[in-house]
């Protein structure tokens, strides 16, 4: 080896360089480190490759359908059955199913969580959904015209699906809702969009009418491991629910939402 | 919400790391299948509150080294045998650019740490955490996994301690 670097480089930390855990304050050392070794800098580099080349050798099993016998080793022991598997079976009859159970399971069910209604209805849809490998959505992406259209006239509300490339999410459609009862006058039913990222990573987003014209902040609320920020712009109540994004993570994401629904 | 429930959303992620792990897709449904067997069963060690995924690679770990020294496998968790393998392949003069080949080439103990890094994304604490061992066992098996997969991918042997010539 040879050296003109002041700090020493440890082996640890050119791991921890290559896996993104190196503390920022030590990367330009490492990098000067490095440019000075050329044969060290290839072998990291090498290191970089694995990285991507298991990524996008193993990936793709994350878009493959779950088999049927490990799908069923869960519904076997599932507490929660109504809902967890409904989603997983096609049928009117199941379908009715699902709404009834959905409701009770809103009403009944007590959780832990910290929320109103639209939270814990949010989450709840997220848990329902989000798992799904096959039918996740009801319309798919490749129809958004379709299903925005769709889901506007059952809400009675233009809607639309935002755009979130830039927080690394893309549409994967979305599906309509029992909603919640009023006070007065019938449920009206509620949106879902649901997104993803490459890695397989999901939200959601929840959107119902409101009752009144109102306006609030956002909030955030946790039930069980589903975080869900909610808010209400005018007629409109919108909450968006993941299990796999961090409290800042998702806000970053709720305030792209949030710009795009408010222009 | 039932926390157990969640399991259900990690399958997709169990089966991609037990596919890497394991190599052949029906050996790694089958320990996804024992997997979250053990899980339901033992969900009541699970501290809730803490990272659930962290913890079904820990069942996963607990399974496979089970499946592993129940078929006698030793030459898959021994480091040894493993360098020889390296050795025996660059001595035929076969070209391996086979990432999954080369995969299996490495000891599963290296491989999984490797996996869980660099597939998952877990801090070297929570491989740590999840597998039982220090984190400087971690940061060792790490490095070995990669050097090797390195040269089993390029052939070439940069660095002269994993050489084995006997």
């Amino acid at each position: 080896m040879t050296g003109a670097a002041i700090a020493p480089v440890t082996e640890a930390e050119l791991l921890a360089y290559v896996d993104g855990q190196l503390p920022q304050v030590r990367h330009a050392d490492v990098e000067a480190w490095l440019a000075a070794r050329p044969e060290e800098a290839e072998r990291i580099a090498a290191y970089h490759r694995q990285d991507d080349a298991l990524r996008a050798l193993f990936d793709p099993v994350l878009d493959e359908a779950v088999p049927g016998r490990l799908r069923r080793v869960v519904k076997r022991r599932a507490k929660w059955r109504t809902f967890a598997m409904a989603a997983g079976f096609v049928g009117l009859g199941l379908a009715v199913g699902m709404v009834v159970g959905w409701q009770l399971h809103a009403q009944r069910v007590p959780m832990a969580g910290t929320g109103p209604a639209i939270a814990r209805n949010a989450a709840v849809a997220h848990a329902t959904y989000s798992p799904e490998v096959r039918h996740p959505v009801e319309v798919g992406a490749d129809q958004e015209a379709h299903l925005t259209a769709w889901l506007s006239k059952r809400l009675g509300t233009t809607l639309r699906a935002p755009k979130l490339e830039a927080n690394g999410f893309s549409l994967v459609g979305g599906r309509l809702l029992p909603g919640e009862a009023k006070p007065a006058g019938g449920p009206s039913p509620v949106a879902q969009f649901m997104y993803q990222t490459k890695g397989g990573r999901r939200l959601t987003l929840y959107i119902r009418t409101e009752a009144t014209n109102t306006q609030t902040a956002f909030r955030y609320a946790t039930e069980g491991s589903v975080g869900v920020f909610y808010w209400i712009d005018r007629n409109v109540g919108y909450a968006l629910s993941s299990a796999d994004l961090n409290r800042e993570e998702l806000l970053a994401v709720a305030n792209s939402v949030y710009k795009q629904l408010n222009p | 919400m039932s926390d157990s429930h969640r399991i259900v959303e990690f399958i997709p992620r169990l089966r991609r790391y037990a596919r890497a792990l394991v190599g052949d897709r029906a050996r790694a449904d089958d320990l996804v299948q024992d997997t979250l067997e053990r899980a339901w069963n033992k969900f009541h060690l699970w501290r809730p509150g803490s990272d659930l995924r962290a913890w079904l690679f820990t069942v996963m770990h607990n399974v496979h080294v089970n499946q592993v020294r129940a078929s006698r496998d030793h030459a898959m968790l021994d480091d040894d045998g493993a360098e020889m393998a390296v050795a025996a392949v660059q001595g035929a003069g076969l070209e391996l650019r086979d990432l999954e080949r080369a995969l299996a080439l490495i000891p599963a103990e290296q491989r999984e740490v490797l996996l869980l890094v660099a597939l998952e994304d877990l801090s070297y604490a929570e491989v740590a955490h999840a597998l039982g061992i220090p984190i400087g066992t971690v940061m060792s098996r790490l490095s070995r996994a990669r050097e090797k997969l390195r040269i089993l991918m390029h052939g070439v042997v940069a660095n002269p301690k994993l050489q084995v010539v006997k």
